[in-house]
């Protein structure tokens, strides 16, 4: 198992934002996180790198539990996140962007090589390396945001709502970027607004409401289960 | 070798570049430190009074002044530095100040009646040791760590999202920032032959600072930039006698409103290089 949470729970003061949650992850999987605005999912990718603190259970990382490490410390040991909103920094070149993601690491000619294969990638981002990043379109930028978290080495890429506000020709290219991506054995949790896309791609999914967990379930019988339009829509169960 | 004027002009550009890029280092990570001329003033103080008593080399004597200031600032700029913004502006102002207040008032440096140098140094040492902490910060901004600077103005969450450590670069900075602003102070107090801690004023943190902003901080050239046309500007409308001071805020306003980023920018600066080829960072 690559991924281990336990009964997890985060309080903003004394607002639970997630309670009890638990979830599996096993390496090469992909597996997404369901939910309307404010379930929680944000806050669950942010405990899981340890940039929010869990107030009860535990993250188990490769058999080992990092619940009390440092961001930095999970960073370096495999785990990536690509924010809501992309956040690229549109003053700094493409480049420059990219290199931020390797923060952790000293392996130079490694770096490099990498980024080559990110740009054999992205060739709209290799043209324009040297430019400021303002000058990329949305979907563009999103990518350069995954680029960037690639170059962290991850071993667990989490994305956080990486289809907002994208064109639906970007949206079907993100996923089957995400697609290719887990072929080369990238293990992947995916956040979503865009249910049928992200079931569509996923292993297994979870839905989230008002910080519980609701139903998880392998991803297709989720995505015929009437429970998840209920969590959507805020209809209660009769 | 010059005229006693094109001399003094000389050192007081070394000077000025120096406290430019002592301001510019925490300033390119999005932190305004208001307090440079109180680090002036450590590494003033510290080198005259090592070099007077201890008979130290001068260069050895501004070397453990910067060393002693760096220190200072590092343990000051601990607790300072959680703080941003409009208070770490007023923190590091109020800082400048107390350590200008504490050589004031310290007996053993002259106090209020100032303190005499007898070690000297001429033009030409000052001017190749500015030169030579150039060519060091130009190496500096080649690095990576120049690029986390940047990175946490424009977006400290995303910096967190690195593993960067936010905090611990935001000090590098402010602490190196402190130890060049010591080298300026030494430099000036063997030069003038004199300490006076009233030279040492909030004014001299605040021309700093405009030197930089001025200059622009996307690039590494900008605040030498900006310092170089700020110690000029005022010869240069020496003529107009008192009015020269009115032109030269004059100036300054018209800089903010026509070019808020500064003189020299990214993009100028990625014009000038693409004939050159593509730059290397990594």
């Amino acid at each position: 198992m690559l991924l281990e949470i336990n009964s997890l729970s985060v309080k903003y003061g004394r607002i639970p934002a997630l309670e009890d949650f638990s979830m599996e992850i096993k390496r090469g999987e992909i597996a997404t996180v369901l939910g309307a605005n404010g379930a929680g999912k944000s806050t669950l990718l942010k405990a899981i790198l340890g940039m929010e603190k869990a107030s009860h259970g535990k993250v188990v990382w490769e058999g080992e539990n990092v619940t009390n490490w440092s961001p930095s410390r999970r960073i370096k040991d495999g785990l990536a996140l690509v924010p809501e909103g992309r956040r690229i920094l549109i003053a700094q070149t493409i480049e420059e962007n990219l290199l931020l993601g390797a923060y952790q690491r000293d392996d130079v000619d490694a770096i490099r090589h990498e980024m080559e294969t990110i740009y054999d990638r992205f060739p709209n981002l290799c043209e324009r390396r040297h430019m400021q990043a303002s000058c990329l379109s949305g979907g563009e930028q999103q990518m350069l945001a995954i680029g960037r978290a690639l170059l962290s080495k991850p071993d667990l890429l989490m994305l956080d709502e990486p289809s907002l506000g994208l064109s639906p020709l970007f949206v079907k290219q993100l996923f089957k970027l995400l697609r290719d991506l887990n072929k080369g054995g990238l293990t992947i949790l995916l956040v979503e607004q865009n249910t049928d896309q992200a079931l569509a791609l996923a292993n297994t999914g979870y839905v989230l409401e008002r910080g519980k967990l609701i139903i998880s379930d392998g991803a297709q019988k989720l995505a015929n289960d009437p429970r998840l339009h209920e969590a959507y829509l805020g209809v209660a169960a009769e | 070798m010059f005229s006693g004027y094109i001399d003094g002009l000389i050192v007081i550009l070394a000077i000025n570049v120096i406290m430019a890029y002592s301001a510019a280092l925490p300033l390119v990570a999005g932190q305004l430190n208001l307090g440079t001329a109180g680090f002036m003033a450590v590494g003033a103080y510290m080198a005259a009074f090592l070099s007077n008593e201890y008979g130290l080399p001068i260069g050895v004597a501004i070397l453990v002044g910067s060393l002693a200031s760096g220190l200072i600032a590092l343990i000051i700029g601990i607790p300072v530095l959680r703080t941003s913004g409009i208070y770490l502006a007023l923190a590091t102002f109020a800082l400048g100040q107390i350590l200008v207040a504490v050589f004031l008032n310290l007996e053993i440096v002259g106090a209020a009646q100032g303190y005499p140098v007898y070690g000297y140094i001429e033009m030409p040492t000052i001017a190749l040791t500015t030169i030579g902490l150039l060519i060091l910060l130009f190496v500096l901004s080649q690095t990576r760590f120049w690029l986390y600077l940047t990175a946490i103005k424009n977006d400290p969450t995303v910096c967190d999202l690195f593993g960067i450590e936010v905090r611990n670069v935001q000090l590098a900075a402010f602490v190196l920032g402190g130890m060049l602003a010591a080298v300026a102070g030494g430099l000036q107090a063997h030069y003038l032959s004199y300490v006076e801690a009233q030279s040492f004023g909030a004014l001299i943190s605040i021309y700093t600072v405009l030197f930089v902003i001025l200059g622009g901080t996307q690039t590494v050239l900008g605040p030498l930039v900006g310092a170089a046309f700020f110690t000029f500007l005022p010869e240069v409308f020496r003529s107009g006698e008192e009015w020269r001071y009115a032109i030269f805020a004059a100036f300054i306003i018209g800089f903010m409103v026509l070019r808020p980023q500064g003189m020299i920018n990214a993009n100028m600066m990625r014009r000038l290089k693409a004939p050159f080829g593509g730059k290397a960072s990594a």
